[in-house]
């Protein structure tokens, strides 16, 4: 099924919570409000005709111009061999959205991996934990507003200067 | 009186006796399998038959209890950081560090990043430093080299053991 075929499916489904459709990009994606993207998703996977069995990816973008912070779901389907993206759209002081953990099981991990980069919390996810960084890091890394602290755990994080600091 | 050279039969010889545990330390250094990155398939290279420091007695060890060497081969995120103190600590003294690499000696290519420790000197200390990106298995020969030479200088019975390092960060 074409990208457009499957958003104008969903738009007739959940009329007024998707929005924005690009079709004329490399991943085809449209938007989804935050209180329904479980819905939408268990739509498409359920539906026949999308049967969307895998959760590919699911990664975060951080968007201060806008002030969002982006959280992004690439859909995939190997029996109908086509693909979607999701985006969803969070507030960047209170990034909170529901876990996909229930639809796809894959989604555990992913999720624990934009929670420890960019700190959105997934609502009802099992062990919301850091995946990748320590259990004390301070921050998220990924995100733009990010400083680093000055010593992690007795190490300092501070270096010599560089090259072109020394040549000047 | 005949003088002591011809006295002894020609199976013997006179040293010192630290020379002789210099002499048997640096011919068997056992290094601590510690591969982090992409220096740890020089560090296979070496041990290979090619550059073959088996030949003066460095072999691997998989444990820091039976190892006198530690070979920081790779980038050292924060997180291992703290596991290649807990290492060093298990290590039994006296107890050498090649920082391999550039990752291992400054951060390297990745010091720009928020998990990359910069520097495994901020954690333990270092002996000797091995530069390149990956070095060569000829280069950490030669750091082990440097090692040895470091061994054949030490002097056990008029000073005591090297002290205990004051722990970094402590």
């Amino acid at each position: 099924m074409e990208a457009k075929e499957i958003y104008a499916r969903t738009e007739r489904k959940f009329s007024g919570k998707v929005s924005g459709f690009q079709g004329d990009v490399v991943d085809p994606n449209f938007r989804v409000e935050a209180q329904a993207i479980v819905e939408v998703c268990c739509y498409l996977r359920d539906d026949p005709e999308s049967n969307f069995e895998v959760l590919s990816d699911l990664t975060g973008l951080d968007l201060p111009k806008e002030n969002n912070l982006q959280v992004v779901y690439h859909l995939y389907s190997y029996s109908k061999r086509h693909q979607i993206v999701l985006k969803v759209d969070l507030p960047r002081d209170n990034p909170h959205v529901s876990t996909m953990e229930g639809v796809w099981k894959v989604a555990n991990w992913l999720e624990r991996e934009v929670f420890d980069l960019f700190g959105v919390v997934f609502e009802g996810h099992s062990d919301l934990r850091r995946i990748l960084l320590p259990e004390d890091w301070v921050g998220y890394p990924l995100r733009k507003d990010y400083v680093e602290q000055e010593e992690y755990d007795g190490i300092s994080t501070q270096r010599a200067p560089l090259v072109e600091k020394l040549l000047r | 009186m005949q003088p002591l050279i011809n006295s002894l039969p020609e199976t013997v010889f006179t040293t010192k006796v630290d020379d002789l545990l210099n002499w048997g330390r640096a011919s068997s250094q056992w290094y601590m399998l510690f591969g982090l990155a992409c220096c740890a398939i020089e560090l296979m290279q070496t041990g290979g038959p090619r550059a073959d420091v088996d030949r003066f007695g460095c072999v691997p060890r998989a444990t820091p209890r039976q190892s006198d060497l530690m070979i920081v081969a790779g980038t050292l995120t924060y997180k291992m950081a703290k596991r290649t103190k807990l290492l060093y600590d298990q290590m039994p003294d006296p107890k050498y560090v090649i920082s391999m690499g550039s990752c291992a000696n400054c951060g390297g290519l990745f010091q720009l990043a928020y998990s990359v420790c910069k520097g495994v000197d901020k954690i333990i200390p270092v002996d000797v430093y091995v530069p390149g990106c990956p070095p060569r298995p000829e280069a950490l020969t030669e750091g082990l080299m440097r090692i040895q030479d470091k061994m054949m200088r030490e002097r056990w019975l008029v000073k005591p053991a090297r002290a205990a390092e004051a722990p970094v960060g402590a």
